[in-house]
């Protein structure tokens, strides 16, 4: 059997990425591209010099309407989504019985009685059979609306003078975490100032079919084709630049076995805002100390960690790399594990099992990388 | 289209030989490092290591992945091009001059007319990408 693509979804976008030269690889069940004729290398580095621009519109969106959407959704999530305002965003986590994590993703509060959340795109239909198997007699209405939008992000230091080209709404005002509708050549849009990059940013909303039009006219506006100008990203470099910035990805720092207070996500763990999902082992586990923690380190010898690699220390094996990779802006190989709690702290040597090869590597504060303030 | 120049020798596994003598210069193709994408890291082996025909001398590694590299002759590894460690790119750059990675002294020299001929090479590459 060939032609696996044909079984693969697309995003309104997949035609305009292969015209581009987009390479395309398989993740998460989508056709998308890995990287363009630019490279990896280049993608990366241009977003934290220029602007990038990604096709997100594989990530899934989750309407939730109605009177009782805050409480609803803040007995399922563990970030504090009473705590919002109108237009304001903030990062959460669906969350096991154990505290573990089902989803990492953001919530956008429209208005008291409606929510989105953003949810990962291999997760969208986990996610959405975890929420709506959680629904009981509160008032609210939920859909799945993940065909209904594009998403596209443009990041990076010149991100907001290119998007600036296109809409009449004073970007700069758009605080961080902060969203709004705005139209975008003409195209309604929400707005909003994210981003998986640690550069600063926008992340687009829009309709599924102005997905090629809003593209087209910021590579346009962006200034394709010049040494500085924008880039069109792909995964690859999606990876590399959420890792240098110390974010987490589902299914390697987070998964359904790591609890938020073993990746660092305590800060979005808020145990005191009454009960969600996990919240007693989660105050537990707060209680008791956790026994292991993610960890970010530098390879200090010559090789690349990958994810999934044995980290020893004293020769034994005792915890795994989530993802491992070359940082390119920073020129470093870097990575994230998960080690005893009792190592982790900046300075630990440890080792990790390139393939057979012990490759010496450091444990370094995260984040790898944070932009400078403008 | 990737550039197959005439005077070498090829292999399925997309490397590249040239004879020099009893001396085969070995690299990967432009094909492959089209396909690897952006090169940041070469594993090669020590000069006076032995290899058969086929083995995996070392790796060259993209941004994403680590691709075993294959000798396609037998013999002891001469010379190694230890400018890949700090300027990897130029594999990329330049995958049949600046890019070559191991030279071997060739143990049998008959072996390079079992490989493909550029014009083989070439239609291989391009069934494969079918």
């Amino acid at each position: 059997m060939t032609a696996p693509a044909l079984e693969l979804k697309k995003t309104s976008l997949n035609e305009t990425h292969r015209k581009l030269g987009g390479r395309m690889v398989e993740f998460g069940g989508w056709d998308m591209p890995v990287q363009y004729p630019a490279g990896t290398m280049t993608e990366h580095l241009r977003t934290r010099t220029n602007a990038g621009l990604f096709d997100v519109s594989h990530m899934g969106e989750i309407d939730v309407r109605g009177p009782d959407s805050i409480p609803f959704v803040n007995r399922l999530v563990s970030n504090d989504a009473s705590k919002l305002v109108d237009g304001q965003a903030q990062y959460s986590a669906l969350t096991t019985p154990e505290g573990t994590v089902i989803d990492d993703l953001l919530v956008y509060r429209f208005a008291e009685d409606y929510l989105l959340l953003v949810v990962n795109a291999a997760t969208t239909e986990k996610d959405w059979d975890w929420i709506i198997s959680h629904h009981g007699d509160e008032n609210v209405e939920l859909r799945n609306a993940s065909a209904d939008y594009c998403q596209i992000a443009v990041q990076g230091p010149d991100a907001i003078s290119i998007l600036q080209k296109l809409t009449a709404v004073p970007l700069s005002e758009i605080r961080y975490y902060h969203f709004r509708y705005a139209s975008v050549d003409g195209v309604s849009a929400t707005v909003s100032r994210t981003g998986y990059t640690g550069e600063d940013g926008f992340e687009v909303y829009a309709a599924a079919d102005k997905a090629e039009q809003l593209w087209n006219k910021i590579l346009d506006a962006g200034n394709l084709g010049s040494d500085d100008g924008i880039l069109p990203c792909g995964l690859a470099a999606r990876n590399t630049l959420r890792l240098e910035a110390g974010m987490c990805l589902y299914g390697h720092e987070i998964d359904e076995t790591t609890t938020l207070l073993e990746a660092n996500l305590g800060w979005i763990c808020k145990l005191n805002k009454g009960d969600f999902i996990g919240r007693e082992l989660l105050q537990r586990q707060k209680d008791d100390g956790i026994k292991r923690k993610l960890v970010g380190f530098d390879v200090t010898d010559r090789g690349i960690a990958r994810d999934g690699q044995d980290v020893l220390i004293g020769g034994a094996p005792v915890g795994h790399v989530t993802s491992g990779s070359p940082a390119p802006f920073l020129k470093q190989n870097i990575g994230m594990a998960y080690v005893p709690v009792e190592f982790a702290n900046a300075g630990q040597a440890i080792e990790i099992d390139v393939r057979g090869r012990l490759v010496a590597a450091q444990i370094v504060p995260l984040p790898f990388y944070k932009r400078a303030k403008q | 289209m990737a550039n197959v120049p005439e005077n070498l020798h090829y292999s399925k596994d997309h490397e590249w030989v040239r004879v020099e003598g009893d001396t085969a210069v070995i690299g990967i193709t432009d094909h492959a490092q089209d396909q690897l994408g952006d090169v940041v890291y070469v594993e090669l082996p020590k000069s006076g290591e032995e290899f058969a025909a086929h083995e995996s001398f070392g790796s060259v590694e993209s941004v994403k992945a680590v691709s075993e590299i294959f000798t396609p002759v037998s013999g002891s590894v001469s010379e190694v091009n230890g400018s890949l460690n700090d300027e990897p790119e130029k594999v990329n750059k330049d995958p049949y001059g600046e890019g070559w990675m191991i030279k071997i002294k060739m143990s049998s020299p008959g072996e390079v007319d079992s490989l493909l001929t550029p014009a083989e090479y070439e239609d291989f590459t391009k069934a494969e990408t079918e």
